[in-house]
């Protein structure tokens, strides 16, 4: 990044603790008032800006600014809920009323309720995870201006732009329920991104580079989101097709994100208790090769994923979902886990920073080991069933022979189904993508179809 | 004219919170004094409520408020945004200082006098969620959780919900517009999980429209989205590997027309030509698919879950033809790439909410019908895919590559529809798929009003449509 950022605090800060604190508050004494047996509330806002250059000149500027508050009540075994965006004494009578009301109509549900007494937070660790930066308008268009400039520069067949954006975020989250629980922290997000367009005479394309993270310093320099944006958008002109072919696949750091993605589907209780996943009753069996560990870090200093309590004020605590290839455990909220006859994992709202660990290779290395087969860089569609885990989606990438890039591709689907590209990882490579909640290296899966013309 | 949408629009945003119109106009004549060359304020009050049945009770219900206004400020290429959720002078004033930051203060722009225009009506000012009361909304998702558990006993989940929404919006712009529209919006969806020999298959049904919860209770609807979610599951118990590689497909009528969505909406979107960052950016007039294909994209259908009766623009929505006998005869325009690409709106601003920024999105997007009779359609093949029923689709609009994945498709073998499949992807080029469409059926058929169309973030309700066609060419993406 050109020019240093510093984090400092914001002259005001984009929210009012106090007074968010008492909104919730105001909402439970509500909810009581009104009769219910048990109720829990919760305030989230964020204020920021965000900025899209495009060309060289302004394209968006965005000033937001969003808050909302929600309330669950129980009457005994019957719930309801309500949503505003009203901060207003009126409005939280009336939410809180409309909840009530709601809860006259559903019937009694024995698994409802908020999650046990026992497992909430008992304290809130500070996560780092809250970096305010006071960016004026103009610095931030001369950041996304200085990103897009650069991967245009790098190449001459980058011939347009979708622009470079940047955001900053700060936002405050609150959450309370009558078990006494209050508990709240604030958070940041600054990010920047570049989307650019190459031309050959075969036709555009387009790919994209970005950088995100809780504290500014820890960004990547705008030059080099932009250069990466230009190399990939490069890369991948003059792409072909494939014939339809059986073949080793490389699954990019960012794309196997995804496949993690898809197992904490099949893993989530909501999945489980409606037996809508393929990994119905596999707790304790062999789902990866035993090379694999999957683990949960929810404190984490300064991560995307980190927190200290889950949706339900339930303790996050850092475990193994996967250890030497047998799956250790679900992703459960209360809820979920009273259908289960288990207990929240508190994952009420997901998982906090989920690793699977790598092996001690390159990507190149990784490359050189498949020796001929596909490296994917992008796929598309929705064509993911977790209930049968079949597998079938568009994508884009590299065409490798004896270790080497030949060629790029495009058009072409992949199909499987997920319980055999699971059990046929390879290597993961030390590559780790931690822009985001899921953080993983490359893949190299042993065989999967390739559908091409 | 309190019964009138801008009546209605004025009693419930304008008037609770002390605004006038004479507020409004001062707040557009205060941006427009920064050499702005449009400014738009955008008024919405949204009310929200969705029920959900579970294991035959009817466990969880909500109501969600969203209110606010949206301050948009254009000069030349550049846009400046802001907004506010409460509706208040004050925070309007603010919000207007933010988002006319993006020109520096200079010649004083104009704001137009309202003008009022004629209206459409597609569908009626109505508060659907206040259409039927509580107990009855739980009697019909009960009745659907029945249907589905009585018609085979295979069926081992049944998941209903039910959701409604009652929307005001009201849009004042420098240009003399001030219009308003009610927006009533209802969903129902049953998803079912059918289990024989340990295998789990799943199956869904759904629909809706801008109409009230009767229309679920009309002609046994509800109970029709419970009979086709079992179906659907049923007839995927019994489903093959699907084949792998590129050979006839013959797509359904009604919502595979989904493939009109991706490979070529999305792609005759303003913005996207404006920016020249389409694979048909620059290429109105050519020829793009065959002449048998005519495809346009209409808001103005009675009702449809795509339709408005005035974009979020405060445009009337159209018909606009998008292809006509093969040849690309337009683009889908908001007010803002119109005016920069010197061509006039078409009724597709639409946004998500007044904290999103308007862009040029689709309505319903269909393709009229041809000629054929579906059944020769299916005969004319000899060995490819009969693909009815899909879950969604993507689009890259600059490459063009597009996919939409079947969630039930068939083998046809010697003319004859055979073997359910299992669910595959389905991958093109948006640019020459539709050249490849060598028979268009007689059956036009709109989808049943489920549709959700995202773009950078924003998602709309959208409708879909088409005849039975047939694709010569086009890659499957199984394992057999």
């Amino acid at each position: 990044m050109s020019q240093t950022p510093v984090s400092k605090p914001a002259a005001s800060p984009a929210f009012d603790t106090e007074r968010s604190i008492s909104v919730v508050d105001d909402m439970l004494a509500e909810a009581s008032r009104l009769g219910a047996s048990a109720a829990e509330a919760a305030v989230n806002v964020e204020a920021g800006l965000s900025v899209n250059v495009r060309l060289g000149e302004v394209d968006t500027l965005e000033h937001n600014r969003d808050k909302g508050l929600g309330i669950t009540v129980y009457f005994g075994q019957r719930k309801g809920s309500a949503s505003t965006s009203d901060f207003s004494s009126k409005a939280i009578r009336e939410t809180v009323q409309a909840a009530c009301d709601i809860a006259r109509f559903t019937e009694a549900d024995d698994y409802a309720g908020l999650a046990d007494a026992a497992l909430m937070a008992t304290e809130i660790p500070d996560l780092d995870l809250y970096h305010p930066w006071s960016i004026s308008a103009e610095q931030a268009i001369e950041l996304a201006r200085d990103c897009e400039a650069a991967g245009r520069e790098t190449d001459a067949r980058i011939s347009n732009s979708e622009g470079a954006m940047f955001s900053s975020h700060d936002g405050l989250r609150v959450y309370g329920n009558s078990h006494g629980f209050r508990g709240h922290y604030p958070r940041s997000r600054h990010s920047l991104s570049c989307t650019l367009i190459g031309q050959d005479d075969k036709g555009m394309q387009r790919d994209y580079w970005y950088t995100i993270a809780r504290n500014p310093a820890e960004l990547e320099d705008a030059e080099v989101v932009g250069r990466k944006a230009a190399g990939r958008t490069v890369s991948r002109l003059g792409a072909r097709r494939l014939g339809t072919c059986q073949v080793p696949v490389i699954f990019q750091a960012d794309v196997a994100r995804g496949l993690l993605g898809h197992l904490l589907g099949a893993i989530n209780g909501n999945a489980l208790y409606r037996k809508a996943s393929f990994l119905l009753d596999q707790q304790g069996k062999q789902v990866f090769p035993a090379s694999v560990r999957i683990d949960e870090r929810p404190h984490l200093k300064g991560a995307l994923g980190s927190a200290p309590f889950d949706n339900e004020g339930v303790t996050t605590r850092a475990r193994d979902v996967v250890q030497a290839g047998i799956l250790e455990g679900y992703v459960l909220d209360s809820y979920a886990a009273r259908r289960l006859g288990m207990q929240s994992t508190g994952n009420a709202g997901g998982v906090h920073n989920l690793f699977i660990n790598h092996d001690s290779v390159s990507f190149e290395d990784l490359q050189q080991h498949m020796g001929t087969g596909l490296i994917v860089t992008e796929v598309m569609g929705q064509g993911v069933n977790t209930v049968t885990g079949d597998y079938s989606r568009g994508a884009s990438g590299f065409w490798v022979e004896n270790g080497e890039i030949q060629y790029p591709v495009e058009e072409i689907t992949l199909a499987s189904t997920l319980q055999s590209m699971y059990q046929g990882v390879q290597a993961i490579a030390s590559d780790v993508d931690r822009r985001g909640n899921i953080c993983t290296g490359s893949w190299l899966i042993d065989q999967m179809t390739v559908a091409g013309e | 004219m309190t019964n009138s949408p801008l009546g209605m629009a004025r009693a419930a945003l304008l008037s609770p919170t002390g605004l006038d119109e004479p507020d409004l106009q001062a707040v557009l004549d205060q941006l427009m004094g920064h050499r702005i060359d449009y400014a738009d304020l955008y008024f919405q009050l949204s009310r929200h409520e969705s029920w959900m049945l579970e294991d035959s009770i009817v466990r969880e219900g909500h109501h969600g408020i969203e209110q606010g206004v949206g301050v948009r400020a254009c000069h030349a290429e550049k846009t400046g945004f802001a907004y506010s959720d409460e509706i208040l002078l004050p925070a309007l004033t603010e919000a207007a200082g933010a988002a006319r930051a993006i020109a520096q203060s200079g010649r004083k722009g104009s704001v137009q006098a309202w003008r009022q225009q004629a209206g459409q009506q597609l569908y009626l000012p109505i508060d659907p969620l206040a259409s039927l009361q509580a107990g009855d909304k739980i009697d019909l998702l009960r009745s659907l959780d029945a249907e589905a558990r009585r018609l085979d006993p295979r069926i081992q989940q049944v998941t209903v919900s039910l959701a409604g929404v009652h929307e005001i919006i009201l849009l004042a712009a420098s240009d003399g517009t001030l219009a308003a529209d009610v927006r009533p919006l209802v969903r129902m969806s049953v998803s079912v999980i059918a289990e024989q020999g340990g295998r789990r298959e799943q199956g869904s049904g759904g629909g809706g429209g801008r109409v009230d919860y009767g229309y679920f209770l009309e002609e046994e609807r509800g109970l029709g989205y419970a009979r086709e979610a079992v179906r659907q599951a049923l007839v995927n118990l019994e489903a093959v590997a699907a084949p792998a590689g590129t050979m006839p497909v013959v797509l359904g009528s009604g919502w595979p027309g989904v493939l009109l969505h991706e490979a070529i909406g999305h792609g005759l979107e303003g913005d996207f030509n404006r920016k020249g960052s389409s694979a048909f950016a620059g290429r109105i007039g050519e020829q793009v698919a065959s002449p048998l294909c005519t495809v346009v994209d209409d808001g103005t259908l009675p009702g449809r879950r795509g339709s408005l009766n005035i974009d979020d623009e405060g445009s009337l929505t159209q018909q606009t033809v998008l292809i006509e006998n093969g040849r690309l005869k337009g683009y889908m325009q908001d007010k803002f790439n119109a005016r920069l690409m010197g061509m006039a709106p078409t009724g597709n601003g639409r946004r998500e909410s007044y904290a999103h920024l308007p862009m040029p999105r689709m309505t319903n997007t269909y393709m009229l019908a041809g000629e054929q009779d579906p059944q020769d359609i299916i005969a004319s093949v000899d060995k490819g895919l009969y693909a009815v029923n899909f879950g969604g689709g993507q689009v890259d609009i600059t490459s063009g590559k597009f996919v939409f994945s079947a969630s039930e498709a068939y083998l046809i073998e010697n003319g004859k529809v055979t073997r359910p499949v299992k669910g595959a992807t389905l991958i093109g080029n948006g640019p020459d798929v539709l050249t490849r469409v060598s028979m268009v059926g007689n059956d036009l058929a709109l989808d049943r009003g489920v549709g959700v169309c995202g773009k950078e973030g924003q998602s709309v309700p959208v409708g879909v449509g088409q005849p039975t066609l047939k694709v010569d060419s086009l890659t499957v993406g199984g394992t057999a």
